[in-house]
């Protein structure tokens, strides 16, 4: 089933009564989000995500648009005719419940023609624990498990309806760093399975960018951009999105463009044609150096990071917005730690500018033939 | 104390002064329960002691040789203790469970569901807690008596219905419930009645408990009103039974059976007390006052 | 979500009816019948309105001595009543064993029919012709003479009336004061004692400024109850009070509605007003004082 959203607008009555201008949690969305894929909805905490799951799972009115799912107008539907599933950040089960019971309760409230006998719905409770691989917990109480568990429980009560849509909503938020690895492989093997159109509301890049097939970046209540991870990563539409993917994340510097030349503390660092003189923010990855004697970016030399793989140069430039700029680059390459400072060329790819006033992207030419090492795996 | 060491006079001393000190604090504490324990023994102690001997003391005898039931027989069948004992019962029954009714109901709709003015209606609500009950009981007596159910079960409970306090103190307890679980179960299709039920009571269960010992124990030693809306026996509840005992004893003077009485009246809720000891006791210091 | 206003109405439909017919309604009623001069309950007629209801009740005899009965009985119990819970409390508060064992105890009155219980104080203090009763056995144990503290001198029966009512009002305030002193952080004592203070220095600069809330919380409470004491004067007194002159306040708007000279619902409104402005008032001027002294 797509989710199609059409100018889609929320706004709520500011929470402080005196102001009387209303908070806008979700601006003008626009957008589909294609059937049976897994889309991670992405944004720092306060930016909108959850009211948008909310509209989108009819816990909340939109003030202005429209909501369809496939070619039908939900918009005005109750949240128990849409046919979606919903599970929250802190499990949300019923603490008196046994998980049996848990699973079982949505079915409980089927009306009419759709009402199941004990038995149908035993099977359903059955088929939706197997799916998550809790069949060995059913007869117990949500307190007597763990995180990871009651979080498969959450899920499989969201999937015991057959949803047409599954809405997470944080999912793995609570859990310890070594489950909430595992619990997300799990999510991604059961959307995969279920093929069920699945939102995935998460404040955190990596987690969104390992399992989504589609990310949409959000920043206060507004789409940033919305791609496949890799695409979104490698082409960010402007500088809010380039800092939030990526870890370690970027490194910005404070620049100019003067004759298709890129300036960063008064050297030229790259070619960087058909974009507009004057001043402009720089992102570089920090894969984007490549150290060399002769290179054209200099910096001061703090520290080398070994991590085995590979290795990160922390040094500092003036015109960094951090004070530290980390470039990663291969543990093949040797640095000169007693230097005091340190040079790199840019791979050109892993280069970004943005218009030092609105922070959107500038975009040059690059040819990556004219550096082979440049072109190659980092 | 077990290493000898040039402290250790100091430190004797210090240990003699905290032994005498825990001494007096034992001593003191103690004090206070053969004080607080005293007339619960006095009461059972007479009311096993015979109408005979009893009267035979010229000083009080702190025990008794011969013990005796025949006061707890001439209890029950002198006066109508059963029955008072059955209307209390009936009394404090159906006002609690009408009192929880209402309560949960409104508290469920403060807690949880969205309507203009609920804030202006829940402050009105709270003011109400400051009025003291004498000063209502006037026009309740006459709106009952004009309403022609003095003597009767519906004007004793009905006016003991209604609780500020109680729906305040649920309200509180629902509103600790996460938002979420509300959510899961309205996307589920849960109506608002069946997710009361059996989400939110189940959940809240300790208070919903210590709500109900709390009124049952009110009930129970409601005086004033019923007094005043009760004045055939058939009606009576402990309280009023337990004066008219005093007032009009059994003919005569008799202590003895008077005692026997009233251990019959304090021994239930003595055991719902004791059964229920932690939960009263934390419904208790959580706002509930004597009276 | 659909808009569930209607809904929430019906929700609180059940307790606006018994609110409004049983409380804001008497509430209304009181004040109107209080300012009704010679209401006729029969009848249902008056001759005016004004104040003649109050000045009545004001010069009225019995009144003043329920007035004088209550006030100085809420003088002599409110502070010892609370100075001896806070003396137990802190006496439960350091020991551990029995403890649970105390607190069962010393809550028990909490749980008893005040009436049913005031008979045994009744019995315990009473001098009959035959039998001197409990306690005059005691006093004359030390040698003093035997006294009737139920039908005897007002300061006797004033004794029996503050004791019982003492015994009754503790359960409430010792637990209330345990779980305040047990919730004191423990690090604030740890931190005391390494800087040596004395037991006595801790209780006072650091004990009692935390629970000095809680403190402040059971002597309103314990005004506003105390002035409401009705029930434990019938159960040592005997309901005839007034030829006792043990009435309380609460107990002439009894006799005033409906005891030996009931029917007169206009002077029991205007002692039940004159009773919540008491109460109002003391409750307003220790809220005053706590603000000032109270730590937070």
């Amino acid at each position: 089933m797509k989710v199609v959203l059409e100018h889609v607008t929320k706004r709520f009555p500011n929470r402080n009564k005196k102001i009387k201008e209303e908070v806008v949690a979700v601006s003008d969305f626009n957008f589909e989000i294609p059937d049976g894929k897994l889309i991670g909805l992405l944004g720092p905490s306060g930016c909108g995500k959850s009211t948008a799951l909310n509209l989108i799972c009819g816990l909340e009115e939109p003030t202005e648009g429209r909501i369809y799912f496939g070619d039908e107008d939900v918009t005005d539907l109750a949240p128990e005719h849409r046919g979606v599933g919903l599970v929250f950040q802190n499990y949300a089960l019923y603490p008196h419940m046994t998980v049996r019971e848990n699973i079982r309760f949505p079915l409980t409230n089927l009306k009419g023609s759709a009402k199941l006998t004990k038995e149908e719905m035993n099977a359903r409770v059955e088929r939706a624990a197997s799916l998550v691989q809790i069949n060995e917990l059913l007869e117990r109480k949500p307190s007597e498990m763990s995180g990871g568990q009651q979080q498969r429980v959450a899920i499989a009560r969201a999937l015991v309806k057959t949803p047409q849509v599954l809405l997470l909503d944080e999912p793995l938020s609570n859990l310890d760093a070594r489950l909430r690895l595992q619990t997300r492989e799990e999510i991604r093997k059961i959307q995969r399975e279920t093929k069920v159109t699945t939102i995935f509301v998460t404040h955190d890049q990596e987690e969104a960018m390992s399992i989504s097939d589609l990310i949409i970046v959000m920043k206060k209540g507004v789409v940033q951009q919305i791609g496949a991870p890799q695409d979104v990563y490698d082409d960010p539409a402007n500088l809010f999105v380039a800092k939030f993917l990526g870890t370690p994340a970027i490194n910005v510097f404070k620049g100019e463009v003067r004759g298709g030349q890129l300036f960063i503390g008064g050297s030229a660092v790259l070619d960087v044609p058909g974009v507009r003189d004057g001043g402009v923010w720089t992102g570089i990855r920090p894969e984007g150096f490549i150290p060399d004697s002769n290179g054209p970016f200099e910096s001061d030399l703090l520290g080398i990071e070994v991590m085995g793989r590979d290795i990160t140069v922390l040094s500092g430039h003036p015109d960094a917005e951090n004070p530290v700029v980390r470039s990663i680059i291969s543990s093949d390459r040797r640095i000169d730690t007693s230097s005091p400072t340190v040079r790199f060329r840019l791979k050109p790819y892993k280069v970004f500018l943005f218009d030092d006033a609105t922070e959107e992207r500038l975009k040059f030419e690059y040819d990556i033939e004219s550096d082979p090492e440049a072109g190659g795996a980092v | 104390m077990d290493n000898n060491n040039s402290n250790k006079s100091k430190r004797s001393g210090i240990s003699v002064r905290r032994k005498v000190g825990s001494a007096v604090k034992f001593i003191l504490l103690g004090l206070w329960a053969v004080i607080v324990l005293f007339p619960f023994y006095w009461m059972i102690l007479t009311s096993i002691k015979s109408y005979s001997a009893y009267n035979a003391e010229t000083t009080p005898q702190f025990i008794t040789l011969s013990p005796t039931l025949e006061n707890y027989v001439k209890a029950f069948n002198s006066v109508p203790l059963p029955r008072y004992f059955l209307n209390t019962f009936i009394f404090a029954v159906i006002t609690t469970a009408l009192m929880l009714t209402v309560s949960v109901l409104a508290a469920y709709a403060f807690s949880r569901l969205e309507f203009r003015g609920k804030n202006l209606v829940f402050t009105l609500f709270l003011s109400l807690m400051m009025i003291p009950n004498e000063l209502v009981i006037i026009t309740n007596f006459v709106t009952v008596t004009n309403l022609g159910l003095r003597n009767s079960f519906p004007g004793l409970i009905l006016p003991s219905v209604a609780s500020v306090f109680y729906i305040y103190l649920l309200k509180e307890n629902f509103e600790q419930i996460p938002d979420e679980l509300y959510k899961a179960a309205k996307v589920d299709g849960t109506s608002d009645f069946k997710y009361l039920m059996k989400v939110v009571l189940p959940i809240a269960k300790p208070t919903v408990v210590t709500v109900t010992i709390l009124k049952v124990i009110e009930c129970w030693n409601s005086y004033m009103w019923p007094r005043l809306i009760t004045d055939k026996k058939e009606y009576f509840l402990v309280s009023n039974g337990i004066q008219e005992i005093r007032e009009s004893g059994f003919g005569r003077q008799n202590t003895p059976a008077m005692m026997a009485a009233v251990v019959v009246i304090s021994v239930p809720l003595i055991i719902l007390f004791l059964v229920f000891r932690k939960r009263i006791m934390e419904g208790v210091s959580r706002g509930g006052t004597k009276g | 979500m659909k808009k569930s206003g209607f809904k929430a109405w019906l929700y609180l439909l059940p307790a606006f009816i018994f609110l409004a017919v049983f409380m804001v309604y008497p509430l209304v009623d009181v004040l109107v019948y209080s300012l009704q001069e010679n209401y006729h309950s029969a009848s249902q007629t008056y001759t005016g309105v004004g104040l003649a209801n109050f000045s009545y009740v004001l010069r009225d005899g019995t009144f003043l001595q329920a007035l004088k009965n209550t006030a100085l009985m809420v003088a002599i119990t409110v502070p010892i009543s609370t100075g001896l819970s806070l003396l137990i409390a802190y006496g439960l508060s350091s020991i551990n064993k029995v403890k649970k064992l105390f607190q069962t105890i010393y809550f028990l009155p909490y749980v008893t029919n005040t009436l049913a219980v005031g008979l045994v104080f009744m019995i315990l203090f009473n001098k009959t012709d035959a039998n001197a009763g409990l306690v005059n056995m005691i006093i004359k144990l030390f040698g003093g003479n035997a006294v009737d503290f139920i039908k005897g001198p007002y300061w006797a029966k004033m004794f029996v009336f503050c004791f019982y009512t003492i015994w009754i009002v503790m359960p409430f305030k010792i637990l209330i004061l345990t779980s305040a002193l047990a919730s004191v952080n423990p690090n604030f004592y740890k931190a005391a004692k390494v800087d040596g203070a004395s037991d006595a220095k801790i209780f006072w600069k650091i004990t009692m400024p935390m629970i000095s809330p809680t403190l402040f919380y059971l002597i309103i409470t314990g005004f506003i109850g105390a002035f409401k004491a009705y029930s434990d004067s019938v159960a040592l007194f005997g309901v005839d009070l007034n030829a006792e002159g043990m009435n309380t306040l609460v107990g002439y708007v009894y006799d005033m509605l409906y005891g030996a000279r009931g029917g007169y619902p206009s002077y029991a409104s205007a002692a039940a007003l004159i009773l919540f402005a008491i109460v109002f008032t003391i409750t307003c001027v220790n809220l005053i004082i706590s603000r000032k002294k109270v730590v937070y």
